[in-house]
């Protein structure tokens, strides 16, 4: 018995060993949110977040380790404590800050909503009414839809990941989805099975849409939190930063 | 029609494996959580009794996916107070395991039931003529009991272990990368989801098939030197 | 919590102020697939128990496929995949019917249910006293005759017990339906969930309704129960000085 407490004891020492050796940092990621993060047909996690994500960790002396997690529980799990920050597009707004801290703004690209050509919709209540408009649970977007769009008659549908709001678009289940502008562009209109359809008129704007995403992180920590920032002005102040954008984008994703 | 996976036969054998380990590693969970819960059910202790009692009225009144989704996260924040609590290293629980123990912790409670009547069949006898002659119990209970017990509790655990197999079907919803997932974002991004569908349906045919001839050789098995009523 | 009860009941109950949700449409979904099902199965059981090969074997292919893969799967495959079969997808009236939502796991749900009763119902045949069908036959009583007022009747009490836990089941697994976008009594947990980051809470809610109904249930099945299998009950002895110490009395389980 004794010996196998000892043994028992010495096996737990040295897996806390093992795991407090490496520097690493868990970020948790949705990627299906190209071109910001995605998973390539090898299966890696790439995009502009994640390319962001790891210069900053390379300025922290960190290495990240990729947690993947649906969007809509990406919040509880943060706090679960699955991984340490959220590195998902996340956009800034009020009532996420009630649950988690925010870093500095990393990207600001608007809101938009894609409709089949020629049906006459536009981002307005009243031209949606009676349509069904769907989006990825847990987002500004649908914050947004059930603020304006629901209590006109609009049928507001969320979907777990954003290649079922597709699928249901493609099929025509719904007649409009909602996403981020850059997103809806890179997966869907530039791809051969978007060619029947466009974006929405007007513009869409609001304060839920929020000023920009950053990296969320619990809110007790606050030490890292500083560390991230302070690692995001660094690669902005010495051009990292412009030269991920450049490699993705032909406008510059940091927004006004 | 083409017949090829379209290179998503990595991805599909992944999550097969996935469903398959989910599958098996909960039926152990299930089957001793079981154990432990006919004897706490049958037990003289009214404490262990009730609790049990309220154990299985409770995970069998829920639906199993909203249990899963209710103690999916549950399970690493519990966890990871009581290793805050105690000052120790977070212990990270991979999705794969969370939902082994969630699934495990669910099926338990059908497995009480099932042992619950398996043990019940058992003629009282057999247990007290092995404690008269002053077996310890739980030997009396692993050599006497348990070996007549599973004969009569094969059927539901067969019933069960069917029924378990299929809910793993649906852990693709708590974001474990599955079977159904694979095939989910095969069918999504090739815009042939009839075809990515069908062959995990397939699949779980072949699962309960062969399961169904496993269990109908072991009924045999364990059903020798018994004679059967037959009309 | 309490401020999340009285911003969401009436969503979890009935309605969101706009399409039927939460409990009232997971008893609707509920209600019409296993009165939708019980009808199919009827005579599907009778097929199965036939003994002309070229009928029981379709019939059992049917429940085959239909038990022995995951609901989950099966509704997958209508909602998401038949919609990519171009026969389906551009066929007006296949598609008027496999676009909505709804529709899709009714379909899934009948064909599920109704494999899972057929079974049940055929076991529940199969087991009839011979000599019953005998004395229907001596008398000349025809086929259908037969069926309508000896096998059924009989049959169909057999089954209750049995169909009572499928009719269980089927509440259980409706909470499948919100994959294809139905509001039911999941859905609003899972759209709470979304809205305040409460998991438990959220859950928690819809998983006390859905203990709440299955206890209805399983006490109005044991009513019925006690009303058709009436017949069946073991017997009470009653107290008299003959009977000094009678037997307690057993438990209907």
């Amino acid at each position: 018995m004794k010996r196998f407490l000892l043994l028992g004891a010495l096996v737990a020492l040295s897996l806390q060993a093992f795991t407090l050796n490496a520097q690493t940092i868990k970020l948790g990621t949705d990627p299906t949110f190209a071109p910001f993060e995605s998973k390539s047909p090898s299966g890696e996690i790439v995009g502009f977040e994640i390319d962001i994500a790891k210069a900053m960790c390379e300025k922290m002396g960190v290495k990240p380790v990729w947690v993947e997690n649906d969007f809509d529980s990406i919040i509880p799990a943060l706090q679960a404590k699955k991984f340490d920050a959220i590195v998902s597009g996340m956009a800034v707004n009020e009532k996420r800050k009630q649950q988690i801290s925010f870093t500095d703004r990393v990207f600001h690209t608007p809101a938009g909503m894609v409709v089949r050509k020629g049906s006459g919709l536009t981002t307005q209540a009243a031209s949606l009414k009676g349509k069904n408009v769907g989006m990825q649970q847990g987002t500004i977007f649908e914050q947004y839809a059930r603020k304006y769009y629901a209590p006109y008659g609009v049928t507001v549908t969320p979907y777990k990941t954003p290649d079922l709001y597709r699928a249901d678009l493609l099929d025509g289940r719904l007649d409009a989805v909602m996403d981020d502008s850059v997103v809806l562009q890179t997966t869907l209109l530039t791809k051969p099975e978007g060619k029947d359809y466009e974006y929405a008129k007007p513009a869409l704007r609001d304060e839920i849409f929020g000023k920009g995403a950053g990296f969320g992180v619990r809110k007790e920590d606050a030490a890292l939190l500083n560390k991230l920032n302070k690692a995001l002005a660094d690669i902005r102040k010495d051009g990292t930063y412009a030269k991920i954008a450049k490699k993705y984008f032909s406008f510059d994703p940091y927004g006004d | 029609m083409t017949l090829s996976l379209e290179g998503y036969s990595q991805l599909i054998l992944a999550g097969t494996w996935v469903t398959l380990k989910i599958s098996l590693l909960s039926l152990v969970v299930a089957f001793l959580i079981g154990l432990a819960g006919t004897l706490a059910k049958l037990s003289a202790n009214p404490v262990l009794a009730w609790g049990a009692g309220l154990y299985t009225t409770l995970i069998r009144g829920i639906p199993a996916l909203v249990l899963m989704l209710l103690l999916y996260f549950s399970v690493q924040m519990d966890l990871n107070r009581v290793t805050e609590h105690f000052g120790l290293h977070q212990i990270d629980i991979d999705p794969v395991s969370a939902a082994v123990m969630v699934l495990g912790f669910i099926y338990g409670a059908y497995f009480t039931e099932t042992f619950r009547g398996a043990y019940l069949a058992v003629p009282r006898g057999q247990m007290e003529a092995a404690l008269s002659i002053g077996m310890p119990w739980f030997r009396a209970f692993r050599r006497i009991q348990f070996p007549q017990m599973m004969r009569f509790a094969l059927p539901g655990v067969a019933n069960n272990w069917l029924v378990l197999v299929k809910t793993a079907g649906l852990v693709s919803l708590l974001g474990v990368n599955d079977m159904v997932k694979a095939a989910r974002q095969a069918g999504n991004s090739t815009m042939r989801q009839f075809y990515f569908y069908g062959v995990v349906a397939v699949i779980f045919l072949a699962i309960t098939s062969l399961s169904q001839i496993l269990v109908h050789y072991l009924e045999r098995r364990f059903a020798i030197g018994i004679r059967e009523a037959r009309l | 919590m309490i401020d999340l009860i009285q911003t969401y009941w009436k969503s979890y109950l009935w309605s969101d102020g706009f399409n039927l949700t939460g409990l009232a449409m997971t008893m609707w979904l509920l209600v019409l697939s296993c009165v939708l099902g019980f009808i199919l199965s009827i005579p599907l059981a009778a097929a199965r128990t036939s003994r002309n090969p070229w009928v029981w074997r379709p019939v059992w292919l049917f429940t085959f496929v239909f038990r022995g893969t995951p609901l989950f799967v099966q509704l997958l495959m209508i909602y998401s995949g038949f919609a990519g079969v171009h026969f389906i997808r551009h066929s007006p009236l296949l598609w008027s019917f496999f676009r909505a939502g709804f529709n899709c796991v009714i379909l899934a749900f009948v064909a599920n249910t109704c494999a899972y009763t057929t079974e049940i119902f055929a076991g529940a045949i199969r087991a009839t006293p011979f000599g019953e069908i005998e004395a229907g036959q001596a008398i000349g009583m025809s086929r259908a005759t037969l069926y309508r007022r000896v096998i059924l009747p009989s049959s169909l009490r057999r089954a209750l017990p049995a169909y009572s836990n499928e009719v269980i089941f089927m509440l259980h697994s409706t909470s499948v339906a919100f994959t294809a976008t139905v509001p039911d009594l999941l859905k609003v947990a899972v759209d709470v969930n979304a809205a305040t980051y409460m998991t438990f809470q959220a859950y928690g809610i819809a998983a006390a309704i859905y203990l709440g109904v299955t206890f209805l249930l399983v006490a109005l099945f044991r009513r019925a129960e006690r009303r058709w299998l009436a017949h069946l009950q073991p017997q009470t002895v009653q107290a008299s000085p003959r009977n000094a110490n009678p037997r307690p009395k057993e438990q209907a389980c």
